[in-house]
C-alpha cells in the first residue's frame, strides 16, 4: 500500500516535471514530436531506475562509513557520468534495438536534472533501497508521462494560428501550464 | 581592442545573450525557485558565484586537461564550487537555504555553467572569463529576480516581502503554473519588443 502510494503521488500529484520543475530542459527541448518524447522517456526512466540504486548504494556504503557525506554532489554526477557511459556501451553490446531507440538521447541524460534530483531526493527522504528503487520508478514514469502529454499537445500547436511573437516557446510553455493546472486537480488523490 | 571586448564580455550576458530569456538555459531553477523575489535573488547569487569560479578555474587549467576528458573535468571543478556554496549557505543562511533546497546542488546541472565553461572559459584568457561569468551571473540573477517579482506581485500582491494591498493574490502565480505562464509571457513581450524595435527605427 505505502509503495502504491509513492508511485501514485509521484506520477500524478507530485509530477517532477509539473509540479517540481526537475527536467525542464528536456521537457521543452524534445517535446517537438511524440517518438522523440517517449525515445527520451524511455532512456530516463531506464537510466534514473539504475542510477538511483548506484548512488543509494555509494552513499551508505561509502560515503556514510568515510564521514565524507558533504562529498554527495561531486560523487553523485561523477557516478551519474560514469553510469551512462557504461549504460551507452553495454546497449550497444547487449541490445542494438534498444541502443537504436534510446542511443542518442542517453548523453543528454548526464546533464537532465531529474536524475541527479531524485538520487538526492532518496537520501532527503531517508528511503531505504526497495522505496527508493519504487520512487525513482514513479518519478521516471512521471517524466515520461509529462513530456509525452505535453509533445502530442505541441504538435497541435504547430498547426494552430498564433501571433509571430507567441509562436515556439511562449506558447509551449503557456501550454505547459494548462497541463500542470489540470496536474493540480490529483491533488488530495492519496 | 581589449578594453571594449572585455565590456562586451561583461554586458553579453545581461542584455544580448540573457542566459534565461534568450538563450532559455537553466529553466529548472528559473522555474522552480522563483516564487517570490528574495529567492529569485538568492538563487541568482549562488550561480553567479558559481560561475565566476569555475568560469575562473577552467579558465586557468584550461591548457592542462586533455581534450577528450574535458567534460568530466569540467563538471569536477563545477560540482566542487557547488558543495562549497552549499556548505556556505548552509552555515551563514540556513532559511535561504531550506527554501532553494534542492535546487543549490543542482546548480551542478544547470546548462548555463557547463555551457559557459565549454563555450567560453575553454577558450579565453582567465580575466575575460571571469567577465563573462559575472556577466551571465548577473544576466541570471536579474531574470530570475524579474520573473520572482511578477510571480509574488499576482500571487501574494507583496513586493520583496513586504503587502502591498491587504488582500489574497491569485494564488495560481505562486504554485507551478503561474511560473510557466509568467515566463512564456514575459518570453513573448521580449520577442514583441525584438520584432517591434527595426520598424521604428
Amino acid at each position: 500500500m505505502e509503495y502504491l502510494v509513492i508511485i501514485i503521488s509521484t506520477i500524478f500529484i507530485n509530477n517532477i516535471v509539473l509540479a517540481k520543475f526537475l527536467g525542464i530542459c528536456p521537457f521543452l527541448g524534445v517535446s517537438k514530436n511524440t517518438s522523440t518524447a517517449v525515445g527520451m522517456g524511455g532512456a530516463v526512466i531506464f537510466v534514473m531506475v539504475i542510477s538511483t540504486i548506484m548512488t543509494y548504494l555509494v552513499q551508505h556504503y561509502i560515503l556514510i562509513p568515510l564521514d565524507i557525506a558533504y562529498m554527495q554532489t561531486v560523487t553523485y554526477i561523477l557516478v551519474i557520468a560514469f553510469l551512462v557511459q557504461v549504460v551507452e556501451i553495454v546497449l550497444k553490446k547487449v541490445s542494438p534495438d534498444l541502443y537504436q531507440a534510446l542511443g542518442v538521447y542517453l548523453p543528454l541524460i548526464t546533464t537532465n536534472c531529474t536524475i541527479l534530483g531524485v538520487a538526492i531526493l532518496v537520501i532527503q527522504n531517508n528511503f531505504n533501497l526497495l522505496e527508493s528503487v519504487i520512487f525513482a520508478i514513479g518519478n521516471s514514469v512521471g517524466f515520461t508521462l509529462a513530456i509525452a502529454l505535453f509533445s502530442s499537445l505541441r504538435e497541435q500547436l504547430d498547426t494552430a494560428d498564433l501571433p509571430e511573437y507567441m509562436q515556439g516557446i511562449p506558447a509551449a510553455l503557456i501550454t505547459a501550464s494548462i497541463l500542470s493546472m489540470a496536474f493540480m486537480g490529483f491533488a488530495g488523490l492519496v | 581592442m581589449a578594453t571594449t571586448n572585455y565590456k562586451e564580455n561583461f554586458l553579453n550576458g545581461i542584455i544580448k545573450e540573457n542566459p534565461v530569456f534568450v538563450l532559455l538555459l537553466g529553466c529548472c531553477p528559473t522555474l522552480g525557485v522563483t516564487s517570490s523575489a528574495i529567492n529569485g535573488i538568492g538563487m541568482g547569487a549562488a550561480t553567479a558565484f558559481v560561475l565566476v569560479m569555475s568560469n575562473l578555474a577552467i579558465a586557468l587549467v584550461k591548457n592542462v586537461i586533455p581534450d577528450k576528458v574535458r567534460i568530466p573535468a569540467f563538471i569536477v571543478i563545477i560540482a566542487a564550487f557547488v558543495t562549497v556554496v552549499q556548505l556556505l549557505m548552509e552555515a551563514y543562511t540556513p532559511a535561504l537555504n531550506e527554501q532553494l533546497g534542492l535546487f543549490i546542488p543542482l546548480i551542478v546541472v544547470n546548462c548555463i555553467v557547463l555551457g559557459r565553461a565549454e563555450a567560453f572559459a575553454s577558450r579565453n584568457t582567465v580575466f575575460a572569463s571571469m567577465l563573462d561569468g559575472l556577466g551571465m551571473g548577473i544576466g541570471f540573477t536579474l531574470a530570475l529576480t524579474l520573473l520572482g517579482t511578477i510571480r509574488e506581485l499576482l500571487g501574494s500582491l507583496s513586493v520583496f516581502g513586504v503587502k502591498l494591498v491587504d488582500a489574497d493574490g491569485m494564488l495560481v502565480f505562486i504554485l507551478a503554473p503561474g511560473a510557466f505562464i509568467t515566463l512564456g509571457f514575459i518570453i513573448a513581450v521580449m520577442t514583441w519588443l525584438k520584432k517591434r524595435k527595426p520598424a521604428h527605427s
